[in-house]
């Protein structure tokens, strides 16, 4: 009984680790690339979200839906880069914070006004609901293994994408010395512009995947914009090996910390201080790592080649 | 001239609130003043130090539990629960700071984001004081004994009184040869190092001055709304925060008020107080006042940028 339980809570922290890494891949791209702080990643996690609900209830159908979804968020990705981003390069970061926490404002008023405050739930698609038997008293929902098998193949795509493609080679390039691939005639507006819609996408992704598990509701990626900064900072900034590592870990820790922290602790604490303190230990174990991450290894497990 | 020019219309300004105004006017301007308190401890260390704390609220709500735990436990005094609630503060920021200070840019803003945050977790723990629901406090601290706090009017002049005095002593400490280090760590960390000056202890001390401003901010705020709770430590009003410090140093450009020393204070008065007064005039316009205020954040910086590549 233990065991499975154990098993289930470390599919669940995976699956969250997954879901955190498609976030994070594209804030630290991003960051590591374009030298940009964007709070608005966050929002596009959320948008993806919404506009899954309408796509779906469009078409009727999540695999039609999905596509549709993507393509939106990218469209709304380069806009957003345009408008807002492009005249960012350069500026002091804490400039970057301020306009890109102006959109957050924007972006989660206007969900609010578009789709209102409710939480909206997105259908599952009818070939990935119900649940599997993994092992004796272990059944485990279908559509979780999928979303963690799409976050899976999305990151092995990701990495050989960055590894073994010119536009990879480009990215590589643009994050160690932009000024100089810019010098040997790769036009850098068009490559950060690419890099940040592909980052907006992924985000729509998470949200899109996230949204028959979750409720979709305004201000949802806040929390998950938080989390995902703890995730390029532990794994360091500009690194999508680190970024996928810390997301893991992160996720794990997280949902391990929530289901067996307070358990733990009753066996050397009175039961009802460690019904009081396990909680809160729980909440904040990610940023107690981050906090040790940094001070042991001050950039980040993975550090980017300076 | 104009930096001090600057802050002397907005002191004379929030001088004058209360004889003309009506209640309801005061106590949000108060609350202006009080974050404007806050967004001053910040610029200190950020404008001062080039020190971007993403944990600042943290150590404003650890002065407003300061007061709301010694007023549950009987203590209602502001003469023993202000100093308090400011050790208190002072010296979480001297603990974390501690640690937070070995690392550098964008590193910095997470781990006092992360101690930020395992504060609020303990905020929400505290069942005995609230937990996740808070603690309303049973009255307005007494000075000496007397219930002064309890008029809006002579809070309204004790904030400021405070505000002014603070603003002083940061504006003094950063003009002093204490401050020149700090200043000149953020310009160039390295240079200070080939003089023979190790920026650490200076940038220590500074922070945890900063927290015991921050704590005091608090304690007056937990006054003001006679409650506290966890929501007060959270990284959103962090995040609120550093927008009034940034946002008030761009306006204050934009008036001609050089960035540095004073009139980077004023900047933080002018934002914290510019952006309480913008968001509460929006919200009485219409409910969805965020999607009026958010772009305008985005002007802000947009053309702010244009004047400064002009120049």
């Amino acid at each position: 009984m233990s065991t499975t339980l154990l098993l289930v809570q470390v599919l669940n922290g995976l699956q969250l680790g997954v879901l955190l890494f498609l976030v994070a891949a594209g804030l630290t791209l991003v960051f590591g690339v374009m030298d940009v702080i964007n709070l608005a990643h966050g929002v596009q996690y959320m948008l993806g979200a919404y506009l899954m609900v309408t796509a779906t209830a469009l078409t009727g159908s999540f695999w039609l839906g999905l596509p549709l979804a993507l393509v939106a968020a990218l469209v709304l990705g380069l806009v957003l880069e345009r408008l807002v981003i492009r005249p960012l390069y350069g500026r002091d970061h804490l400039e970057q914070v301020l306009a890109t926490f102006g959109v957050i404002l924007f972006v989660n008023e206007g969900v609010k006004m578009v789709w209102g405050a409710a939480p909206l739930a997105i259908p599952m698609p009818d070939a990935l609901s119900g649940s599997i038997r993994l092992m004796d008293g272990l059944n485990y929902t279908v559509y979780r293994l999928a979303l963690l098998g799409a976050g899976l193949l999305v990151a092995g795509g990701l990495y050989l994408l960055v590894t073994r493609t010119r536009s990879g080679m480009l990215l590589r390039a643009g994050a160690s010395n932009a000024p100089m691939v810019s010098a040997l005639g790769v036009d850098i507006g068009a490559l950060f512009a690419k890099v940040f819609a592909f980052g907006a996408m992924l985000a729509a992704f998470a949200g899109a995947m996230a949204g028959p598990i979750l409720s979709v509701e305004p201000g949802m990626g806040d929390g998950l914009l938080i989390l995902a900064f703890v995730v390029i900072v532990i794994g360091g900034i500009g690194s999508i090996r680190g970024a996928f590592v810390a997301a893991l870990l992160v996720g794990l820790i997280d949902t391990l910390g929530r289901s067996f922290l307070t358990d733990l602790l009753k066996l050397v604490l009175p039961p009802s201080d460690a019904t009081q303190v396990g909680p809160a230990l729980a909440s904040m174990s990610v940023y107690l790592l981050m906090a040790c991450v940094l001070f042991f290894r001050p950039r980040g497990l993975f550090p980017a080649p300076a | 001239m104009r930096a001090l020019a600057l802050l002397l219309a907005l002191f004379a300004a929030l001088a004058v609130v209360p004889l003309a105004a009506d209640t309801y006017v005061v106590a949000l301007v108060t609350r202006a003043m009080i974050f404007a308190l806050a967004a001053v401890s910040l610029d200190f260390i950020l404008g001062g130090a080039g020190l971007v704390s993403f944990g600042h609220a943290a150590l404003m709500g650890i002065g407003a539990y300061g007061v709301g735990i010694l007023m549950e436990e009987g203590t209602r005094e502001a003469l023993i629960a202000f100093p308090a609630a400011m050790a208190a503060a002072g010296l979480f920021a001297l603990v974390t700071g501690a640690v937070s200070l070995k690392t550098r840019g964008v590193y910095f803003i997470m781990i006092t984001l992360a101690f930020g945050q395992m504060a609020f977790f303990v905020a929400q723990s505290l069942s005995a004081y609230g937990g996740d629901d808070g603690l309303s406090l049973a009255a307005r601290s007494t000075v000496a004994g007397q219930r002064w706090l309890k008029s809006p009017v002579t809070f309204h002049y004790a904030t400021l009184g405070l505000l002014i005095l603070i603003t002083a002593l940061c504006a003094l400490i950063l003009a002093s040869p204490f401050g020149r280090v700090l200043r000149a760590a953020k310009e160039n960390e390295r240079r200070v190092r080939a003089l023979g000056i190790d920026p650490y202890p200076y940038r220590l001390v500074a922070y945890g001055l900063a927290g015991a401003f921050a704590g005091l901010s608090g304690a007056l705020l937990a006054n003001l709304t006679e409650f506290v709770s966890p929501a007060f430590l959270s990284w959103h009003r962090s995040g609120e925060l550093i927008v009034m410090v940034v946002a008030g140093a761009m306006a204050a450009s934009a008036l001609g008020v050089r960035a540095g020393g004073a009139g980077r204070l004023g900047g933080a008065v002018l934002g914290a107080v510019g952006v309480i007064l913008v968001e509460e005039g929006l919200a009485h316009l219409t409910e969805h006042w965020r999607i009026v205020f958010g772009p305008l954040l985005v002007l802000l910086v947009l053309l702010g940028g244009w004047r400064g590549r002009r120049a």
